[in-house]
């Protein structure tokens, strides 16, 4: 409930003995993972939250300059851990910068089919959990039965469910095939139906409408100011999307819209996300029905890719490349400078800056973390706001908490 | 992934020339590498060169981070051992800017731009929890992700990756006590 | 069940009178068994009985840290449904649980919380550690990851993957469901006989002085051919000063 429908706030600056401290996690089932709140309180009213952090912090930066290239992508799985694949394209995005590799267009379409997939799967997980909190149960269960469906598609084109750990500098670690194909079309064929019940649940639920619309009100200037991106800056009304602002891969290739709204509260933020799903789904569409043919990898001439087995067994030139980039004492080279090179992850701008010291190992991997970004908003739109109100609040700015410590 | 600097028309043109007049005519060090353009400034430019982008080319920040350059391969001798970059993106034109300080080690201070943009908050402190570089006129710079009784600064090249045993420093509680 | 039947001994030794003599030549006052009837002692039974009703009513306390805490959400949601073996129930309130769930890494800073919250718990609890993260450290052997919460924790059943695959899950709620169905519960010396070794090591590690404790373990490291890739480095060269 907003401010403005409560009683005036009779307490004030001068009254702050009546202030009550309340600690909120760091395990709390809102929290959905690790996140601690310390509250000032007045009766229910939320006057200041100051947000402690770090209680999943694990070091991955430090990590990600004694892993090589290659390597470092088991790693970027586990930071936005709803969505691996995303953090894979976005790590490997950086590293082909930073090598000036240019990927086979069938390359960039997998990209993208597997990006697409993995924003469908966090912004289920966002609205389903986020339903879950605020008393819907149903709409969770039908998020996850499609979220596993997404995850058969991992595990078929990677052998595993969860981490696929999939890209590879310059390709991916095995090409499509018939049955992953098969799996995407299983998801796209099933998502609408499960989408419409699902709105249903959350649209029409008067539950759910009330203690979202309204609530946490986001402006234009504070989203900007707050530094936010992805769906929560665009549900403030900041229209700003890298896949059609900067594009990457084969995004240009594509028809799709950014949805955005420009109320900037749970509720705005939630159908942003809602409508994000249709158009992903749209693209993947198009992305699966015309998947380029050829190779996957970039030419092994170029010295970058890891060969595929039979090329490793039955050629020279793989072998070669093979032992090369596996022996601990090699590896490939790289200039000796920095990029930074972002891309659109569920959650807003994820970028890496990436320093080389012309090894394989990075010297410096910076991640711009939207979830850490993005949740210096909290804060500021919990003001004023109920104890309830957090629950709502946080399930609409979907805090991964991997990715917000790391 | 063409390079900027081969293109016909420079993108950073316009930018560059504003931050020239603002910064008081001295000629900017530059480097451009694929299409990223990082700008050198020292720690008394930063202020200026980050208002005037903001309030006159309409510049938003992007991200603040820190890097550690000891022992970096061809650092020049008497160079900075740190340096924090500042990624700014303005929202019309698509155009990004990469502003880099250093900062010595003797001296590991910068001024906050908290004051400009809420957002730079908790990079800031997060730099400062991770390199020990501290920011003036921060409102309140504390540990943000490591213990407040830490006393090391993990990402600085010096300490090691498995840290110096305080992950094992915790009581044991047993099946006979719990 | 025929109660009131003077026995000695456990639930399998030989039904004996109270005189001694062997059961079968039914001395005077003793009772004719009729066939197919079970004998055994009260406590047993309701051992038995306490023992059948907590397996198959399991409340975890999900400690979800990380990824492994989807994968936990997973096997709440319908395609794995945890309710088939009655452990549904999650409660946030460690006061309400009888099994934690650690899912996920557990960083330094939140380890004190995780004794808190075990502490917490009434007995009798269980501890299950999902993942390799929880077990071991995994792959994030860094400065600011506790190795193993066994280090610090009593713990039941080990999960390997990282993330576990959802049936792991449930065969580890299974394995729980048979130990406790034994008796094996985490309070007085009952805990699981093969975890026992492995406790008294890490308590004797504990034990030791820091520096020379740590020195111990990077010695585990090289024999074991554990070593971080790139080679010798700056990394972790001043350790063991």
């Amino acid at each position: 409930m907003p401010a403005n429908l409560l009683d005036e706030p009779e307490i004030e600056s001068e009254h702050k003995e009546y202030h009550w401290t309340l600690n909120f996690g760091p395990q709390h089932p809102a929290t959905h993972t690790t996140l601690r709140l310390v509250l000032e309180l007045d009766g229910e009213r939320i006057v200041k939250a100051t947000p402690d952090i770090g209680y999943l912090h694990s070091g991955f930066e430090k990590l990600g300059e004694h892993l090589n290239f290659n390597q470092y992508v088991t790693i970027v799985d586990r930071k936005n851990y709803i969505s691996p694949p995303m953090n894979e394209v976005a790590w490997h995005n950086a590293v082909e910068k930073l090598l000036d590799i240019e990927l086979t267009r069938r390359c960039q379409y997998i990209r993208v089919i597997i990006g697409e997939l993995s924003r469908i799967s966090d912004h289920l997980l966002c609205v389903g959990a986020a339903a879950l909190d605020l008393g819907a149960f149903t709409a969770f269960l039908f998020c996850f039965n499609q979220r596993e469906l997404i995850n058969d598609v991992y595990e078929e084109m990677s052998g595993y469910r969860f981490h696929p750990g999939y890209t590879r500098v310059g390709g991916v670690l095995h090409d499509f095939n018939d049955r992953v194909i098969t799996k995407v079309r299983a998801v796209i064929a099933s998502l609408p139906k499960a989408l419409l019940d699902t709105e249903k649940l959350v649209y029409r639920n008067k539950i759910f409408l009330n203690r979202t619309r309204g609530i946490g009100i986001l402006t234009r200037d504070d989203a900007l100011s707050l530094c936010s991106t992805g769906p929560i800056a665009r549900a403030s009304g900041v229209i700003y999307d890298l896949r059609k602002d900067e594009p990457y891969l084969a995004y240009p290739d594509f028809d799709f819209q950014v949805p955005y709204a420009t109320e900037g509260d749970c509720y705005a933020r939630f159908q942003v996300r809602l409508e994000e799903i249709y158009q992903s789904l749209k693209i993947v569409e198009q992305a699966i029905e015309n998947l380029p043919s050829g190779p996957v990898n970039v030419p092994i001439a170029e010295k970058f890719p890891v060969p595929d087995k039979g090329t490793t067994y039955n050629s020279m030139e793989g072998l070669i490349q093979h032992f090369e980039l596996i022996m601990p004492n090699r590896g490939m080279e790289s200039p000796v400078n920095e990029v930074y090179a972002a891309i659109e992850s569920p959650n807003g701008e994820l970028g890496y800056y990436l320093v080389s010291d012309g090894s394989q190992t990075a010297w410096r991997t910076r991640t711009r973390p939207p979830s850490f970004i993005n949740f210096q908003v909290f804060p500021h739109v919990i003001k004023d706001h109920l104890i309830a109100d957090i629950g709502a609040i946080l399930g609409s700015l979907n805090i991964i908490a991997a990715e917000l410590d790391r | 992934m063409t390079e900027a600097a081969t293109t016909d028309v420079d993108p950073h043109a316009g930018t560059l020339e504003a931050l020239t007049k603002v910064l008081g005519g001295a000629t900017l060090e530059t480097v451009r590498f694929r299409d990223n353009l990082r700008v050198f400034l020292k720690s008394d430019q930063l202020l200026p060169a980050l208002v005037a982008l903001k309030s006159e080319l309409a510049f938003q920040l992007i991200e603040i981070g820190g890097i550690d350059y000891l022992a970096y391969p061809g650092r020049a001798s008497g160079s900075s051992r740190f340096e924090v970059h500042y990624v700014l993106l303005n929202q019309d034109s698509h155009e990004r800017l990469i502003l880099k300080v250093g900062v010595e080690e003797s001296r590991p201070s910068l001024p906050s731009v908290v004051a400009h943009w809420i957002g730079a908050d908790w990079m800031e402190r997060e730099i400062f929890d991770m390199f020990g570089i501290s920011f003036e006129g921060h409102p309140d710079l504390r540990r943000i992700l490591m213990p407040e009784e830490f006393t090391a600064f993990p990402l600085r090249k010096d300490y090691p990756l498995r840290g110096r045993g305080e992950r094992h420093n915790f009581p044991r509680l047993t099946r006979d006590e719990s | 069940m025929a109660l009131g039947v003077p026995t000695s001994g456990g639930p399998g030794s030989p039904l004996v009178n109270p005189t001694g003599s062997i059961a079968g030549l039914k001395p005077e006052g003793a009772v004719e068994v009729p066939e197919g009837t079970i004998l055994t002692r009260l406590q047993d039974a309701a051992t038995w009985g306490v023992n059948y009703s907590r397996k198959n009513s399991l409340w975890p306390m999900p400690f979800a840290t990380a990824c492994c805490g989807i994968e936990l959400m997973a096997v709440g949601a319908s395609r794995f449904d945890i309710a088939r073996f009655g452990a549904e129930v999650m409660r946030f309130s460690p006061r309400q649980c009888d099994l934690m769930i650690v899912a996920g890494r557990v960083a330094m800073k939140m380890m004190p919380v995780l004794q808190r919250i075990w502490l917490q718990m009434p007995e009798p609890k269980w501890c299950i550690s999902m993942g390799a993260c929880a077990s071991t450290g995994g792959i994030f052997d860094t400065y600011a990851v506790v190795q193993g919460i066994d280090r610090f924790l009593p713990v039941d059943i080990y999960i390997p993957g990282c993330p576990p695959r959802p049936e792991q899950i449930l065969r580890a709620i299974m394995d729980l469901q048979a130990k406790i169905q034994k008796g094996g519960s985490t309070f007085g010396k009952n805990g699981l006989p093969e975890l026992q070794e492995r406790e008294k090591m890490l308590l004797e590690k504990q034990m030791l002085p820091a520096g020379l404790a740590l020195a111990e373990e990077r010695g585990d490291e090289a024999r074991y051919g554990y070593r971080l890739p790139g080679g010798a480095g700056l990394v972790g060269r001043d350790e063991t000063k």
